[in-house]
């Protein structure tokens, strides 16, 4: 009846029964620390895995061309000559097309939910966003081909063509037949595909800056560009970069709707307006054909390199953050 | 075995999905929500697992198995089902592309594999298979200039070549206007749509056009996939379809199927014989016909540039490759009923589906070959 025992019999009775219970729970302690190294060491042992056993399967390839396989622009099944220099170049040039326009457009909707949007405009938007980010890559790469391509082709092409193909510096860029299919285009789709992602990650960081904070600065007669310049964006630079550089690594990576819109074929040209390849592209387009070892070899290869070409790019964000908040420190 | 091991999986890892490598991480974690958000994950999964019991005791009796060529997988999906009504046998066929069929029976994992693409001989023996032919096709050019109506285009071997090479540039060009009097042409540039993926389409194609140009075979040479000195690549067919359809003055190469399915303007090509011959069945089987069969070994023969006064010069036929000495001989001889019953009963199926049937001459010495080869 009485919360307390009220014997001496009593208290020794649950002093056993604590101890039991803290060796229990010692023990399920471990258990889940465990558990929870076996998760982590589990993504190390898959990333590792897969990197070693796509450098196994192109050793092939690397034993013959060497570093020939990086530099050489040549691809060509017949004469079994193989060099990723075209994919490396093509895969780098879209995404890095998707960043430029990826970055402000998802910068632009993050500020306008966080400080413009009316309260009732937020939840839809940012719902919006999520379902987006939803959508299948070979969605995006039908859209590309059936309704984005004609309109490049008859829209922007020649409007390119004709005010930036004669510029000085990037006027060789932007020079070349309108055929709607190319770099530009598949670097614009993959841009439209990356915004809600660097976009959601945006807006949930920026809706951790404390109100407190922004209010101080609004007082002082800050205006929103200022608070978010100086206030919002150096509180949250680090996730800020991180969600750039998962929309990056997404457009790194990114198959199915690259491979619709990017004409898929092994030339080096200096316009963006002409076709290209990307190494993701190629893997999925030649794989099931692929009828030498050193052909099969040169593919999984291709994939190993898309590999290094991710962690060197996420390498360089980490060293910029580590840059960044060295600065800081100062 | 091998049935277990193939099915349901397109269900739950569909082709071509991004790899969860190259996923970003937000689709990763939304993917496995989906899949463990879902209360009934473990039902389904353990009802999968039942279905690929269930496919392993079927495949113990007697169940055909086969992998290859994509170009034929419409017709032998329809022929597999149609004899499955018929016999009971059930014939599973993974449409993987010819090098993986090729690839597949070679590691025996199959028991035939399909082929656009004909085996050496050499080949063939060194790791004890047998082909022969199933049925026939054919890659046909299409075109998308203003004003130029299905049919009315006319082309030969060279021109080909030479607009593929990227000689040839404009609609203009001499060459086309003097294989095309009449026809109103203007100087656009060309644009040239090939296949990016590798594929018996296209090995067809290119082996035709080495056969006639000395300058395609120098320089770019055949195969399944080769390196295009002009052009943009679409992926598959519909693929190809798509950019010509899009592309102002552009030409590309299908199988006739996409052709007539699309309404695109196919041209006219000028054959061995000198005569102009718009592609279709007919054409296609004058093609078949006027091939000689008889002097190829192992019926190792691209039908590519037939003969035939009628012959369409890009028609291909379909190989399937069989072992020698099955190593399951119960499963083989199914195999081998199946094909019997398709060669002599299937071939209304291939006509609806705008393939070709192989001539009744071929089909006897088909039937003799087997007869002849394999035990």
């Amino acid at each position: 009846m009485s919360p307390l025992p009220a014997t001496g019999v009593g208290l020794s009775l649950d002093d056993k029964h604590i101890k039991a219970r803290a060796a229990a729970e010692t023990r399920q302690d471990a258990f889940f620390r465990g558990l929870l190294f076996a998760a982590a060491a589990l993504v190390l042992l898959v990333l590792g895995a897969a990197a070693a056993s796509m450098l196994w399967g192109g050793r092939q390839a690397f034993a013959t061309f060497g570093w020939n396989f990086i530099v050489s622009d040549e691809w060509d099944a017949v004469g079994r000559q193989f060099g990723a220099f075209v994919p490396i170049y093509g895969t780098l040039v879209s995404s890095a097309i998707a960043m430029v326009i990826a970055i402000p457009v998802s910068f632009g909707i993050a500020l306008f939910l966080t400080e413009i949007a009316p309260t009732w405009l937020r939840g839809p938007v940012a719902a919006a966003i999520e379902l987006l980010a939803g959508i299948p890559s070979i969605i995006y790469g039908m859209w590309g081909l059936f309704s984005f391509v004609p309109f490049m082709a008859a829209s922007v092409l020649p409007w390119v063509n004709r005010n930036l193909g004669d510029a000085p510096w990037i006027g060789p860029l932007f020079r070349g037949p309108p055929l709607g299919i190319g770099m530009l285009t598949a670097g614009i789709v993959l841009g439209v595909m990356v915004i809600p992602f660097i976009s959601s990650v945006m807006r949930d960081v920026f809706l951790t800056v404390p109100a407190s904070l922004k209010e101080s600065a609004y007082a002082l007669g800050s205006t929103t560009w200022e608070v978010v310049w100086n206030v919002v964006l150096p509180y949250t630079r680090s996730a800020v970069v991180g969600g750039i550089f998962l929309g990056l690594g997404r457009a790194l990576g990114e198959t199915m709707a690259v491979t619709f819109v990017l004409g898929n074929a092994h030339q080096l040209n200096k316009s963006l307006l002409m076709p290209g390849n990307s190494i993701a592209a190629t893997i999925a387009n030649e794989f099931t054909e692929a009828d030498s070892d050193i052909y099969l070899s040169s593919l999984i290869a291709l994939g190993f390199l898309l590999f290094i070409v991710t962690f060197i790019v996420l390498a360089i964000a980490r060293l910029m953050l580590y840059n960044l908040a060295r600065k800081e420190g100062r | 075995m091998v049935a277990a091991m193939q099915c349901n999986f397109p269900e739950i890892f569909p082709p071509y999905s991004d790899g969860p490598i190259f996923d970003g991480h937000l689709a990763k974690g939304y993917c496995m929500m989906r899949l463990f958000g879902s209360r009934f994950f473990g039902l389904r999964y353990l009802a999968a697992l039942a279905a690929c019991a269930c496919a392993v005791q079927g495949a113990l009796a007697t169940d055909v198995t086969g992998a290859g060529s994509t170009f034929v997988y419409p017709l032998l999906s329809q022929w597999s089902s149609d004899y499955s009504t018929a016999t009971g046998t059930k014939v599973n066929y993974q449409s993987i592309g010819s090098g993986g069929g090729i690839a597949q029976i070679k590691a025996a994992t199959v028991d035939f594999g399909a082929s656009d693409k004909p085996l050496a001989s050499e080949e063939l023996a060194q790791f004890g298979l047998a082909q022969f032919p199933i049925v026939i096709g054919g890659v046909v050019p299409v075109v998308n200039i203003e004003g130029v109506a299905p049919g009315q285009l006319r082309l030969d071997g060279e021109v080909l070549a030479r607009i593929y090479l990227g000689a040839i540039t404009q609609w203009n060009d001499p060459a086309i206007v003097a294989l095309n009097p009449g026809l109103k042409l203007s100087g656009d540039a060309i644009s040239v749509v090939h296949r990016s993926d590798g594929s018996g389409t296209t090995f067809n194609f290119v082996n035709y056009l080495s056969k006639i140009s000395p300058d395609w075979r120098a320089k770019v040479g055949e195969g399944t996939s080769v390196q295009w000195p002009a052009g943009v690549g679409g992926k598959g067919n519909e693929g190809v379809a798509a950019y010509v359809k899009q592309i102002k003055n552009s030409i590309g190469y299908v199988e006739l199927e996409y052709a007539l399915k699309t309404g695109m303007s196919y041209t006219a090509l000028k054959n061995h014989t000198g005569n102009f011959v718009q592609p279709g069945l007919e054409s296609f089987e004058a093609a078949a016909a006027s091939a000689n069969w008889a002097g190829a070994k192992d019926f190792n023969l691209v039908i590519t540039d037939a003969p035939g006064a009628n012959a369409w010069p890009i028609a291909a036929s379909v190989f399937v490759i069989v072992y020698r000495q099955p190593k399951d001989p119960g499963r083989s001889k199914a195999a081998f009923e199946f094909f019997r019953w398709a060669l002599e009963k299937g071939q209304i199926r291939a006509k609806e589906l705008n393939y070709v049937a192989l001539p009744t001459s071929l089909v006897q010495n088909v039937e003799k070959y087997w007869a002849s080869e394999i035990k």
